[in-house]
């Protein structure tokens, strides 16, 4: 076992992890934060994503030791007192979301990409989601919901 | 969240999602989030065999592993069950029907099957433990591949079948044959539609805890909450009125979760006996071989026409991979398609043969579009080889082959109740602009371009909104079709909703609030949905075949009438008028010319709780439940179209615009329409484009994971551009499905739209999924 | 999903990375983790133990010297892709590696990782090939500059002895009379290549006089298209010398790509590489 401090969403924890621990289960399994979703296993889909000092991670692949250190936020840390992250209400008025799964993730992903100064126009907003994979709404109202926040609408 | 108006009709208008609350804050309940004291992990130990005799199964070293509660090969489980895991449609009275444990016992039939289970303290001593256990293996023949498998000598999925062909189902109507002789043209097409993994991004999840009375409660991620309840019984023998199943946040489903599967059935059990809470969580690579699959379809598609273009007679010929087992509907799949293969044409003469094929392969079921994408595929993609054969612009075909009067009854022997094809593709040629594209086509290939445009057009119909009772039971389909609704006005005036359908993405908690908002004249905040968890909600048949709003939105719209009928009696008791003097508008009965006499929705429901005053005879209360089996089938349509771009050194083909135009009838949220259109084309562009489940031909999966089969991304598809017509169903809301017809439409269009690219080199086909490959093969073929 | 259980080490220098190579059985180095991990889930690779380089903090820069720029092996690749300096004498490595997975990998990943981790299908080991490159290896003896070309020896094998580091990249500052081009085809953005094309070439009143052209996933290595690079140095046009790209590869049938159709598309995909690089 390996002693991590780690921030998440604002709050300091420390704890003691098994070296193979991935970061999801860390978060989900250790500090009840299950807001961040498995949805596969070979990085690819991009479900588990978080930020780790304000940038975008797949918490699938990242140990848990590895973030000892770190400031990392997750889906419920994104809103502030109550007030949904930008990126969060415009999901909501564009319908971006159907069964959720992939939404904390995507939030992420969009809310980090957008910070990143990369979101110019709808080609790098696609793009910048490659690593987000989402069955249901077919990406048209992600990309609306994002090009809105970023102003490139 | 915002609030919206207390006032005002619901229907029709984009209101914005309740689920979203929870859904955006991380504030979710998939099974995996969900923990019971005590719960212990289940692990799965599957077969890396195709086909393979189990010769033995050691559990000493397992049993022994730090941290395991206990292990079991098939053969240790084999007398917890008390039948095994159903099929609820022999779609024939001589169908083989193989029995189908939760774990394999003597035989693993595909690889993935089951064949020992390891439940342990933590999910990753369980996966360590799993390593453990010795299975001695013996492999035998076996076989992926659909017409193989039908050939003398292949080997058997099931030796005491006798026979790999599961059954043979046919549907015919005027005169084929006559019709083929007399034509003047006839074509002859050949697809293959390979596998499709579902890919709802939740993977499946179940966790079990069983009382000391075998009171079960299981919580599984599945659109079949009281179809699963049932289905428990007979695999495990305790009755259903014991058991409780709790569907909660399921993250997507397709299909995929409209299953009775062998985790739930095994976590119960094992939780049973263990006495401690199970849980299981399904990795991607476990569901991709775990979790059913779709389509797997060989077809031989025949038109017949005369010179002019009218079509005279349609002929079907498929073969369709059942895989290894039959799941919960897998032989019945094929038949979701049967009565289309006319498509939204006008077609006298109607042939439609369908031969069940087992397979050493992961089960087939129900994906996205169930039997209709595999019919609309066959029949527009010919619709493109007569029009070339016939020397006529596929739209024109299309156009003049269309049915034009509704109701119309077509050769296969259901009805249509509305529509209007020519609109949809009129609207769909204004948003299109076909000679822009074509001029640009022309000039590229003027211009001898390595890139090439092409255009392709996707006309269909289909049947959803499962469905009939009586039809059903007429096709052997074992249960009904049926749905239910309860509406309950609380004493302070909020209102709950209690539906049988179980959501998973399809926004119910929204939709439902709209309908019943408005029926009710109070506002959608009032109103709360409950869902998935058959004791709350106790009668349903659940969410699968686009069936919630025309068969559980309309019993929601009976079970309003019925609140509003006792409320009117409350009212007009306590204002002494006669019932027939009161007018129900937003949300209150007044009397006809003193529209100062009257009183409130809201107010009669105190009223009916506190029993003080009512009419003789009336039970307190204002809860009204109503069932509703529909008398037909919901008819949805559309005219699709696709443009693609194609590499022609590369065959890399990119798709620059969709345009959709439906009619799924009279609109309840028309932001939550698009939302489904969208992500039922993308899944018919993947088909096209992107995913195949993969198998060699004896049946190891190539495609294990979410890095070869291809999913895509927002980086490989475009903005969609959609619209739609609206013609009013038969039923009291108008309204139709749309949770498949994306889906259903796309693919044809894409590779229509592909081989209209490529037309001017010879092109006719390219198979699916039309890799870049495949795509520079099918001009190196006709190049040489 | 989960690993295998290992044991774990940080070394919080180079020097006790090496010394931990060399005191632990079957250990690996863990950088970014992108390569390492997702084969780890999956237990395709269970190391005893994994030694976390990651903190190492003086290995992450972008630096110029003389007739080079020299990158540091833990150099994220979100870093290489914004380093003015390759953006300004090598721009093909900054492309190159904005191009590595997905945005949530090039935040993690590192350019060393990649390189040592030896996937002929990767970016950046045919880029760094086509640069004629060198990768500095440190181990117990000291630190040794290997030649791109003799650092990749095999599917996910490199010329790294078990107890070196790799500690740096270097790649040569390009003049303007250097075009270059990295063309890649993949099946999703997110993929590896399915072929992938580096070229970089010398030009001379409007024509290509010399090309280094390297190919990824056409074999077991990064592999240079050493039969196109020399009929371009003897005159040979661009269409005759592409038509030579897949001569000498073995590349791989699989579900992305059959061998014959790789073959062709490095044809094809080094025409465009090298049409390319004559321009830009």
């Amino acid at each position: 076992m390996r002693h991590v401090a780690l921030m998440a969403n604002g709050v300091r924890h420390e704890l003691e992890v098994e070296p193979r621990e991935l970061l999801v289960y860390v978060l989900r399994e250790r500090l009840g934060l299950t807001g961040t979703n498995v949805g596969c296993d070979t990085s690819s889909c991009g479900a588990c994503t978080v930020l780790v000092n304000g940038e975008a991670v797949k918490s699938c692949t990242m140990l848990g030791v590895q973030a000892d250190g770190t400031e990392i936020t997750t889906i419920e840390g994104l809103a502030t007192n109550g007030e949904l992250h930008a990126v969060q209400q415009a999901f909501h008025d564009h319908h971006a979301l159907q069964c959720g799964y992939c939404t904390p993730g995507m939030v992420l992903a969009a809310v980090s990409l957008i910070d990143s100064g990369a979101a110019t126009d709808e080609a790098a907003i696609r793009e910048g989601l490659e690593g987000n994979l989402c069955r249901c709404t077919g990406y048209h109202n992600i990309v609306a919901a994002v090009a809105d926040v970023a102003g490139v609408a | 969240m915002a609030v919206t108006e207390t006032t005002g009709t619901f229907m029709g208008t984009s209101v914005r999602r309740k689920e979203d609350a929870g859904l955006l804050r991380g504030r979710t309940t998939f099974v995996d989030n969900l923990t019971l004291p005590a719960t212990v992990f289940m692990a799965v130990v599957r077969s890396p065999y195709p086909h393979a005799r189990i010769t033995s199964v050691n559990l000493d070293a397992v049993r022994a592993a730090e941290g395991v509660v206990a292990a079991f090969s098939g053969a240790d489980l084999a007398q917890d069950w008390t039948g095994g895991l159903p099929c609820a449609w022999p779609v024939t009275e001589d169908i083989k029907m193989p029995t189908h444990y939760p774990l394999a016992v003597d035989e693993a039939r595909f690889q993935g099957d089951g064949v020992a289970v390891v439940v342990a303290e933590s999910r990753a001593l369980a996966k360590d433990a799993a390593e453990l256990v010795e299975v001695d293996y013996e492999p035998l023949g076996s076989t992926a591949d659909v017409e193989k498998a039908l050939e003398d000598g292949a080997p058997l999925v099931h030796d005491d079948l006798g026979t790999n062909e599961c059954y043979v189902w046919k549907l015919d109507s005027g005169d084929v044959q006559a019709a083929i002789d007399a034509a003047d043209v006839v074509v002859t097409r050949r697809y293959f539609q390979p596998r499709l993994i579902p890919n709802a991004i939740e993977p499946r999840g179940v966790l079990a805890q069983v009382g000391p009375t075998d009171e079960v409660t299981l919580w599984s991620a599945t659109q079949v909450p009281h179809i699963l309840r049932f289905a428990l019984q007979l695999v495990i023998g305790i009755p259903e009125s014991k058991i409780r199943v709790i569907a909660p946040d399921v993250g997507g489903g397709f299909g995929s979760k409209l299953n009775v599967y062998a985790e739930e059935a095994l976590a119960v059990t094992l939780a049973r006996r263990l006495g401690r809470p199970v849980k299981w969580t399904e990795e991607r690579t476990e569901n991709y071989q775990a979790t059913i699959h779709g389509r797997d379809v060989v077809h031989e598609l025949t038109f017949a026409a005369t010179s002019d273009g009218t079509i005279t007679a349609v002929k079907s010929i498929a073969k369709c991979a059942m895989g290894a087992y039959l799941q919960l509907v897998t032989p019945g799949i094929p038949l979701l398609g049967a009565w289309i293969y006319s498509g939204p044409y006008d077609i006298p003469n109607y042939s439609v043969t369908f031969t069940g094929v087992f397979t050493h392969t992961t089960p087939t079921d129900a994906y996205r579009g169930a039997g209709r994408p595999e019919a609309t595929y066959v029949i527009e993609r010919t619709m493109d080889a007569l029009a070339r054969e016939l020397g006529v612009d596929p739209i024109e075909l299309r156009r003049k082959n269309f049915v034009k009067e509704f109701p119309h009854t077509m050769a296969s022997g259901l009805t249509i109740d509305a529509g209007d094809y020519d609109a949809c593709l009129e609207r769909l040629l204004e948003l299109l602009d076909v000679d822009a594209i074509k001029a640009d086509q022309a000039s590229r290939r003027a211009g001898g371009d390595a890139k090439q445009i092409g255009v392709g057009f996707s006309t269909y119909n289909e049947m959803c909104g499962l469905a009939p009772s009586r039809i059903l039971g007429a096709i052997r389909y074992a249960v009904g079709g049926w749905d239910a609704a309860t509406i309950r006005f609380q004493p302070l005036g909020s209102v709950q909703v209690v539906t049988g359908t179980s959501p998973h993405g399809q926004s119910h908690e929204t939709t439902w609030a709209q309908i019943v908002a408005d029926q009710l004249g109070v506002s959608v905040d009032e109103v709360e949905v409950l869902h998935g968890d058959t004791a709350v909600s106790q009668q349903g048949m659940d969410t699968y075949g686009s069936r919630s709003l025309t068969v559980g939105g309309i019993a929601l719209y009976h079970a309003s009438q019925k609140i509003v009928g006792k409320a009117r009696a409350i009212v007009a008791h306590q204002l002494e008028v006669s019932e027939d003097d009161l007018e129900f508008e937003n949300g209150a009965f007044a009397v006809k010319g003193s529209p100062d006499r009257s009183m409130d929705i809201k107010a009669a429901a105190f009223q009916a709780h506190a029993a003080h005053n009512l009419p003789d005879g009336m039970e307190p209360g204002l809860e009204e439940t109503a069932v509703f089996d529909p008398p037909n089938f919901s008819w949805p349509s559309g005219a699709h179209a696709a443009v693609v771009e194609v590499d022609t050194e590369t065959g890399d083909t990119r798709l620059v615009r969709y345009v959709a135009v439906d009619d799924v009838g009279t609109p309840v949220n028309p932001q939550i329409i698009d939302g489904q259109v969208h992500g039922g084309i993308t899944q018919g562009i993947a088909a096209a484009l992107y995913e195949e489940g993969a198998y060699d031909e004896e049946g190891n999966l190539l495609t294990t994971t979410m890095t070869t089969y291809l999913v895509p991304s927002a980086a490989e598809l475009p903005s969609y551009e959609t619209d739609r017509i609206e013609t009013v169903a038969d039923n009291p809301l108008g309204v139709k499905g749309v949770g498949e017809t994306g889906t259903i439409a796309a693919a044809p269009a894409v590779v229509n739209a592909i081989v209209d690219a490529l037309s001017h080199l010879g092109v006719t086909d390219v198979p699916i999924p039309a890799t870049p490959e495949r795509v520079w093969r099918a001009i190196e073929e006709v190049r040489s | 999903m989960i690993p295998a259980a290992f044991d774990y080490e940080v070394a919080e220098s180079t020097d006790h990375a090496i010394a931990l190579l060399g005191a632990r059985e079957d250990a690996k180095l863990l950088a970014g983790g992108h390569s390492l991990l997702p084969a780890m889930k999956l237990r395709l690779s269970r190391p005893a133990c994994l030694i976390d380089v990651g903190r190492i903090t003086d290995l992450s820069y972008v630096l110029e010297e003389a007739d080079s720029i020299a990158i540091g092996a833990l150099t994220r690749h979100k870093d290489v892709t914004a380093a003015a300096l390759l953006r300004e004498h090598c721009p093909i490595v900054s492309h190159a590696a904005g191009q590595v997975g997905d945005p949530q990998v090039r935040h993690r990943g590192t350019i060393g990782g990649s390189l040592a981790h030896g996937d002929p299908a990767s970016d950046l080991p045919a880029v760094i090939l086509a640069l004629h490159g060198e990768l500095v290896a440190r181990g117990p003896a000291g630190d040794r500059a290997i030649p791109a070309r003799e650092f990749f020896t095999g599917v996910f094998q490199t010329a790294l002895a078990p107890e070196e580091v790799l500690v740096e990249i270097r790649v040569p500052k390009l003049g303007p009379s250097t075009g270059w081009s990295y063309t890649k085809m993949s099946r999703r953005a997110q993929d590896w290549a399915t072929v992938a094309v580096a070229a970089v070439v010398e030009r001379s009143n409007g024509s290509i006089e010399r090309a280094s052209v390297a190919l990824a996933n056409m074999g077991a290595t990064p592999i240079q298209a050493t039969a196109t690079e020399k009929a371009i140095a003897e005159g040979g046009s661009i269409d005759d010398a592409s038509a030579l790209a897949a001569e000498g590869t073995e590349p791989p049938s699989d579900h992305a790509a059959s061998a014959d159709f790789r073959a062709h598309l490095a044809r094809v995909l080094t025409k465009r590489a090298l049409e390319e690089a004559a321009t830009r």
